[in-house]
């Protein structure tokens, strides 16, 4: 009852628009900006967590009564140094670009084409293709890394780069082509048909008209693979034995993590390293980053 | 899926239509030899080798339901699957809720959007295994970082053994799993609260709806579609994870963590029992398939939620 003539003053010089008049600032604090906060510090913590390991000297890394855990006196880059020239983990990050960027092409390439058979050519059967296209992005690699594991050793590929670019198109092509069928739906058909009447073919079609509008789809497409197949362990643990072919996070985990003695500074400077391309190519595309995810999803 | 039936091409009558199935083919041929090839091959052989007795560098025999009924009567077979259970019920449910908040939050008339949105993701973006390598630093038994600063605010007396204790490492990697999953389900959901039209919101706020009804009547069953498939893909990842568990505990303390994935994978590839390995994965087949049809055939989207009529 109270409140009621408290804001009998605020009615003549009230100038809020539409709902806002709910969202007093004290109240915003509460219910906004302090759970927003939390949310931000646990999110981020464990990488400030990451890279401030990386260049605290050993000293400071298990000395927590003399120095702050949360900051480093001193920073010294000899984790990063012992990284990158006393261990493979360049080589790592190489094959890791290698692989990734290899089977990146190739499922857009071969996504591409069924993505547009799917959705323009419309040959008999295409929703049921389509659909088990979607299904095929359901089967998740933990139940297939034993048969492929036995596959990859009957073809000869194992413990090579290349079990590991033609393993990879499988979680990837069916992500890619789903991704573009909807791309390509959204593009008129009356372009195609123009074109169709002046007399182009269908490959000219494809390369001249469908994939210059595509082109935000291809890119969304792309670096979400690529983001993917970055990410990718099981396949890379199960088929890769040695260790100039291994991939940055087994490599990592596989070769710097020895014994009882972790080498907590150099184990987070390779973290660090091997998540550096994928965050530096998200903060370029976030936008094509968060319209793929929510793209697969919203269908 | 749309289901709806957009503008075929017109003209049934026009010559290339003819070739349109050969076309087809040879569009579709590419991604169908890998997929077939290492997709649905895989996925048979898979079945196939449940029911042999392959080792790693032998070829198996048929031995029949040999390996389940092994498994059935494998205490630590049905540890996992429990873990397994727990791991992705506790995880998809703390997952959804939090991840719905922070939708919410970001949907909010928040200085810097766009910038909370990126960082927010973060998360997802960076390498599992690379991330986990972080939490196994936060949760080291002796400098973990959580215990010193619990210890500093007086709460605790000794470190927590994070990762050594069967309950405290369940909960653990939990935690570690959420903290990945909280960012792709906000961004989805907060893609999809976009779209509901704030006229409705109004609506139903001049109608003297509360805070609390207009999320319940309004944003909750416009949002639910959106929600199912999210939840779907969530439950899939979590219920298959792998990785995390390699990275932090190994399965360990006394299997108390070991999830399907992992068994399958100690028994397949360095026990080298490919046979019960492939058994292993298999049975997490029937799951998934009850997880699929229950989003498919339960939460299917109503016509009235995209503004059609019932």
């Amino acid at each position: 009852m109270t409140s009621t003539t408290k804001i009998q003053p605020d009615v003549l010089t009230d100038n809020a628009e539409g709902m806002s008049y709910l969202n007093r600032l004290p109240r915003r604090m509460v219910t906004l900006y302090l759970p927003m906060a939390v949310f931000v510090f646990v999110l981020l913590f464990p990488f400030y967590w990451m890279a401030i390991t990386a260049i605290k000297p050993n000293a400071q890394l298990t000395d927590y009564n003399n120095y702050s855990p949360f900051w480093v006196v001193s920073p010294t880059l000899d984790h990063i140094k012992y990284l990158l020239f006393e261990t493979s983990y360049p080589g790592w990050l190489w094959n890791t670009m290698l692989v990734a960027v290899c089977s990146t092409f190739l499922s857009l390439a071969a996504s591409v084409f069924g993505a547009y058979a799917i959705e323009r050519v419309r040959f008999t059967g295409a929703r049921p293709v389509g659909l088990m296209i979607f299904l095929a992005y359901l089967v998740p690699p933990s139940i297939l890394f034993i048969p492929l594991a036995f596959i990859v050793f009957k073809l000869g590929m194992y413990d090579t780069k290349l079990a590991l670019i033609f393993t990879y198109p499988t979680f990837l092509i069916p992500f890619c082509t789903w991704l573009l069928m909807g791309y390509f739906r959204s593009i008129p058909f009356e372009l195609e048909e123009s074109a169709l009447v002046d007399g182009a073919t269908r490959w000219q079609i494809l390369i001249r008209i469908i994939l210059p509008l595509a082109v935000p789809g291809l890119i969304s497409a792309g670096i979400f693979a690529f983001t993917l197949s970055w990410n990718e362990f099981i396949y890379a643990l199960t088929f890769i034995q040695s260790s100039e072919n291994k991939t940055v996070p087994v490599g990592v985990l596989t070769e710097l993590v020895r014994g009882d003695v972790f080498e907590w500074g150099s184990l987070m400077a390779g973290a660090l390293f091997g998540s550096l391309p994928v965050v530096i190519l998200y903060s370029f595309f976030v936008d094509y980053y968060v319209s793929s995810m929510t793209g697969a999803v919203k269908e | 899926m749309t289901t709806v039936p957009t503008t075929q091409p017109t003209a049934t009558s026009a010559p290339w239509l003819q070739n349109n199935n050969l076309l087809g083919f040879f569009f579709m041929l590419p991604a169908a030899v890998f997929l077939v090839c290492f997709l649905t091959y895989p996925l048979g052989l898979g079945v196939w080798l449940g029911f042999t007795d392959t080792r790693i560098g032998r070829d198996g025999v048929f031995i029949g339901l040999e390996n389940y009924v092994f498994l059935a009567g494998d205490k630590v077979f049905w540890l996992a699957v429990f873990n397994t259970l727990f791991y992705t019920l506790i995880a998809s449910i703390l997952k959804f809720a939090l991840g719905l908040w922070l939708a919410l939050l970001l949907n909010e008339n928040l200085p810097c959007k766009s910038f909370f949105r990126a960082i927010v993701l973060l998360p997802w973006v960076v390498p599992t295994v690379l991330s986990a390598l972080a939490f196994w630093w936060i949760f080291d038994s002796q400098f973990s970082i959580i215990s010193w600063s619990l210890m500093q605010l007086g709460l605790i007396d000794a470190p927590i053994n994070f990762l050594g204790d069967p309950t405290n490492a369940r909960m653990s990697v939990i935690a570690a799993n959420v903290w990945r999953g909280i960012p792709f389900v906000a961004i989805s959901l907060l893609a999809g609260l976009q779209t509901i039209p704030a006229s409705l919101q109004e609506a139903a706020s001049l109608d003297g709806a509360t805070n609390w009804q207009r999320f319940r009547y309004v944003t909750l069953p416009m949002l639910t579609p959106i929600i199912a498939v999210v939840m779907t893909f969530s439950v899939l990842f979590t219920f298959t994870d792998f990785q995390l568990i390699y990275v932090l505990t190994k399965g360990g303390p006394v299997n108390a963590t070991h999830l399907m994935a992992t068994l399958s994978f100690q028994r397949g590839i360095p026990g080298g029992q490919l046979g019960e390995g492939a058994a292993i994965a298999v049975a997490m087949i029937p799951f998934l398939l009850g997880a699929i049809m229950f989003s498919f055939f339960g939460l299917q989207r109503r016509k009235w939620q995209q503004g059609g009529q019932d």
